[in-house]
This record gives C-alpha cells, sequence and structure tokens, in this order.
C-alpha cells in the first residue's frame, strides 16, 4: 500500500491531536472526510458507482452475467469480486506491484459481501441447479489517500442499488428443452435489494485512542487496524484486523463499539443520497470524471 | 460523528473579468503567442504553421527575443537561493538524498552542514557513522539551493534542523502557488511560524521561544505543544468550510 514517511516530531504531533479529540484537518476521532458519490458513470456496465473520500477515489462497475450455480448452493446466485490497483493511484502500483494489495482487498470483500445475509442471492437465481445471475464486482483505485475499505464498501453499496439485472423469461421449447428469452423492454429490469448490504468502517488505534476514516498520515501513526462491516441495523458481519501491532481485548471490544456506531450513522445519509440522485431522473447531467 | 456525503456538482468556469480576460501572459496549450517569427522558441512552445504556440498552461514569459511559457502544474524547477523544505529519503556515504518535490531527488553533503561542537571543523569518518543520528529517514528539513547540477538534480546548503525537529504540520503546494520573496520565514502575531518553501512544501509550527544562534545544537522535542485553543481551531475549521462551500457555490 502507498505509505508515506512521517518524522517522529509530526508524528506526537498527529498522536497528541488525536488524544484531544482534534485531528490535523479538523475532524474529531470518528468524522468522515468529506465523501462524494455518482452512481451510473459508466454506461457499459450494469450497475456503477463512483466515490471519492477526500483524495481516494475508486470506481465500482458491476457486470451481470449468467451462469450456472454453484453446487451446494443451487438456489442462489453468486457474486465475484476483482479489485485493479490502478498505477494512476501510485506509481508503485505498476506492473504487478498491486497485485498483493488487489487480492488482499478482494478477499475480504468475498467476505464482507458474498452472503445471503448481505446480498438476496436467492433474487439471483433464474432456475434452480441451472442458471443464475452471477454479478462480477470490478473495483478500480483511482487514487489512494487512505481508508480504502470503507470507500469501497459505500461504492459498491452504490453500484449495487445502482444495478439493473434485466429481467428474463423461462419458456419450454418443443423438445422439452428450456430456453432464456431476455425481455426487448430495456427498461423492463429487476433491482437489487440493498437494504442489509453491510458497509465497512475502518478503524486505526492510535496512541490510546482509535479513529475512523485515517488519512495515510494517522495511519503511518498507528500499529494496527480493525476492519469491522456493519449492517444499517448495527449488526456486525465481519471483523478482521490489519496491521503488525497487536491489540488487546478491551480496546479490540471498544472500536467494535464505536465501529456499530460509526456503521449504523453511515447508511441512512447514503441511502437518502442514493434516493434523491435517483428522484432526479436521467436529465440530471452527470458530473462524471472531469467534472 | 459524522459522515458528509453529497452529490458531486459541477464546477463552475471561472470567469475572467474583461480586464484579465485581455492578458496575453495567460495561456492554454494550443493558444497562439506570437505569429511574429522574430521571437525565438524557449520552454512549453512550439511552432506551427510558423506561429509561436502554447505546449503547456501557464504563463508566457518574456526575456529580450525569448519566448517561453512556465507552468502552472509543474514539479520545482529550483535555482539557486531558493528556500526549499524538504524530506530526508536515503542516507548514503557523506550525503542525504532530500524529496523536495523537484523531478530528482536533491542531495544534502555532509560538508555542507553544520555539526555540533564549533562551526568549522573537519568532517571525521565518525561524523560520517553517526550520519543517522542527525537526520534519518523520514525527517523534514529547510535547506536552501546551493548550487544545481547539470541533470537538475539540487544540492543544498544551511540545513536547518534545529527547527526541524520540533513538531508542526506540513502542507504541500503546487509550487507555481509560492512566489520567490526575500524572507521564506515568518512568525506570525498569533504565535505560529511558517516556512514557505518555494518547493512548495510550507511547514507550519509553533513559534519557538528563544531562538539562540547556536550551531549545531538540535533535539527532537516531544513534548505537548499547545499554541491554539481548541475553540479557535473550531473557528478556524468552521470559517474554512464557508469559505469553501462559498466558492464551490
Amino acid at each position: 500500500m502507498a505509505a508515506v514517511q512521517v518524522s517522529e516530531a509530526e508524528k506526537v504531533y498527529i498522536l497528541h491531536g488525536i488524544r484531544d479529540d482534534l485531528r490535523v484537518d479538523g475532524r474529531g476521532c470518528e468524522d468522515y472526510r468529506h465523501m462524494e458519490i455518482e452512481t451510473d458513470v459508466v454506461s457499459n456496465t450494469d450497475g456503477s458507482a463512483k466515490v471519492t473520500l477526500g483524495h481516494t477515489a475508486v470506481l465500482v462497475g458491476i457486470k451481470a452475467e449468467i451462469g450456472k450455480p454453484r453446487p451446494m448452493v443451487p438456489d442462489e446466485g453468486y457474486l465475484e469480486f476483482f479489485v485493479d490497483c490502478s498505477a494512476n493511484a501510485t506509481p508503485e502500483f505498476e506492473g504487478r506491484g498491486g497485485e498483493e494489495l488487489g487480492t488482499e482487498l478482494s478477499n475480504t470483500l468475498y467476505k464482507v459481501f458474498n452472503n445471503k445475509h448481505s446480498v438476496d442471492l436467492k433474487s439471483l437465481c433464474i432456475s434452480t441447479g441451472e442458471h443464475c445471475w452471477v454479478l462480477y464486482v470490478d473495483v478500480l483505485l483511482l487514487q489512494c489517500d487512505g481508508n480504502l475499505y470503507d470507500a469501497i464498501s459505500v461504492a459498491i453499496k452504490a453500484a449495487l442499488f445502482n444495478t439493473k439485472i434485466p429481467r428474463v423469461h423461462i419458456s419450454a421449447d418443443d423438445e422439452g428443452g428450456k430456453e432464456i428469452e431476455l425481455s426487448d423492454d430495456p427498461y423492463d429490469c429487476m433491482r437489487l435489494n440493498v437494504e442489509n448490504v453491510p458497509c465497512i468502517v475502518t478503524l486505526c488505534k492510535v496512541g490510546h485512542r482509535h479513529v475512523v476514516d485515517a488519512t495515510l498520515q494517522e495511519k503511518a501513526c498507528s500499529v494496527a487496524s480493525l476492519i469491522i462491516s456493519v449492517t444499517h441495523k448495527g449488526t456486525v458481519t465481519c471483523t478482521r484486523k490489519v496491521g503488525g501491532g497487536s491489540l488487546d481485548p478491551e480496546s479490540i471490544f471498544e472500536m467494535t463499539e464505536a465501529g456499530k456506531r460509526v456503521g449504523k450513522a453511515l447508511h441512512a445519509p447514503l441511502m437518502k443520497l442514493l434516493q434523491q440522485e435517483e428522484s432526479l431522473g436521467k436529465k440530471h447531467q452527470k458530473v462524471g470524471f472531469l467534472g | 460523528m459524522a459522515a458528509d456525503m453529497r452529490l458531486p456538482t459541477i464546477r463552475k468556469p471561472v470567469s475572467l473579468s474583461g480586464s484579465a480576460f485581455d492578458r496575453r501572459d495567460l495561456v492554454v496549450p494550443g493558444d497562439i503567442i506570437t505569429s511574429d517569427t522574430g521571437f525565438m522558441r524557449g520552454h512549453g512552445t512550439y511552432v506551427d504553421e510558423e506561429k509561436l504556440t502554447a505546449s503547456v498552461a501557464g504563463e508566457v514569459q518574456r526575456v529580450d527575443k525569448l519566448i517561453c511559457v512556465r507552468p502552472l502544474k509543474t514539479r520545482f524547477n529550483g535555482e539557486v537561493g531558493d528556500v526549499v523544505v524538504g524530506r530526508i529519503t536515503e542516507v548514503q556515504q557523506k550525503r542525504w538524498k532530500v524529496e523536495t518535490n523537484s523531478r530528482l531527488d536533491s542531495v544534502l553533503l555532509l560538508s555542507s552542514v553544520n555539526l555540533p561542537g564549533g562551526e568549522l571543523r573537519r568532517r571525521s569518518a565518525e561524523d560520517e557513522l553517526t550520519m543517522r543520528e542527525y537526520l534519518q529517514e523520514g525527517d523534514l528539513i529547510s535547506a536552501e539551493v546551493q548550487s544545481v547540477f547539470s541533470d537538475g538534480a539540487l544540492s543544498l546548503h544551511y540545513p536547518q534542523f534545529e527547527v526541524w525537529k520540533g513538531q508542526g504540520v506540513l502542507v504541500q503546494l503546487s509550487p507555481s502557488l509560492i512566489k520567490r520573496q526575500k524572507t521564506h520565514f515568518h512568525n506570525l502575531p498569533c504565535g505560529a511560524s511558517i516556512i514557505l518553501g518555494n518547493n512548495g512544501f510550507v511547514w507550519l509550527y509553533p513559534t519557538p521561544e528563544q531562538q539562540e544562534e547556536e550551531a549545531g545544537g538540535f533535539y527532537t522535542s516531544l513534548e505537548v505543544k499547545d499554541i491554539l485553543k481548541p475553540e479557535v481551531m473550531e473557528e478556524i475549521v468552521m470559517l474554512t468550510q464557508q469559505k469553501l462551500l462559498e466558492q464551490e457555490g
């Protein structure tokens, strides 16, 4: 991951600021940076979203394809994740440099999103045991300025909200086989229920306190961080610890509580924003990448 | 606890006032600077159909018959005497490598540093071995550009790291936003000091209490600095947010 160098004195300054609940950019310990969200930015996907969080920018595109369901769960569709670390974000990602981070991110995303409690996988089933929708979720990191997990999870939720899967009709042909027919009307599509899709909150332990949405400088001061995915009800669906340092049980408990609180508060404004954008309709001019 | 989310808005085009719009010294790529053939082609320009055209967005500079365009978005092109703020990236034999936002890392030679215990003394092998004790990777310094090498790399001298071992914040800007001035070190009346590096790095730190001219006495200050009261900080944050909102419309 793109790391920045910070001198000892700067670290002390950041540490003391966090201790007093006042960070270098004026935020409190549980504040997010300003977030900008736009959906439907890539025309050749079924759903897409672009999220900028401070200087972090991620683009998520979702493509739906018809595939075969997994033998263990014949009546469910599934999601596939791929994270591409663009060398635009940092020169370190050039060549195969971003591969390791990409795999780590996509493995976490599998754990968080690819289960029936987060996404209604049953609705992705077309015919049991034969056909289902496979959602290919492609994440592209455009800029890295810390807190990738949170930005990606918000972008995925927004993109899933935006995803329009064409309706299909199954008809039996003369020989008794089944035929899948796509609806001719491009507006005749199925939407996903994103109510239970969780958002990820990353908490970085800095000194004796923890912060959400750490910048790269703050990340450099922290020894370990905890990734928590929280649904709108405050249910924790996945936790992971990253970083080399250790966390004592008490602070893990504290951080989980804080993560729950922050994660719960993240969903309401997000859904409100997505619905607001939806209500603006097709005529609303998109800002896209050059605005 | 707050999560501030919104839709992106299209940036308003910058409206140049009548007089500013006529200015010929601000150009974008493809703008014709002059169709007069009597001028020489400098950096940031090219000749298209016998007309001198800008290849970068920036400010036109004329020196006699030579026309250059100084780009607005650029890395730092250092000149002798510039004040720079930089971060140590490497400790090498008899030199430190410093990141100064220029195309190549700058060098700070051990011989151009005032070492503790007297101003002018020979650098011994021991000094070389203890280089990392003076400055290590990640440390910030301010220095002056001594010379520019043929490949554009900068050599620095007069580092002021006694100031530097203190606490503060580094702000990174575009180098074209900082003018070359007589003084780049300022003590603000509110108790903060600021160093405006020509390379776009700005260092904000609390004003040191007594300024002793003691060569080479430095230490890493790790005590808590409270120059701004939380109320004042909050006020500053509120004002900034308001200004930003006004700008974006």
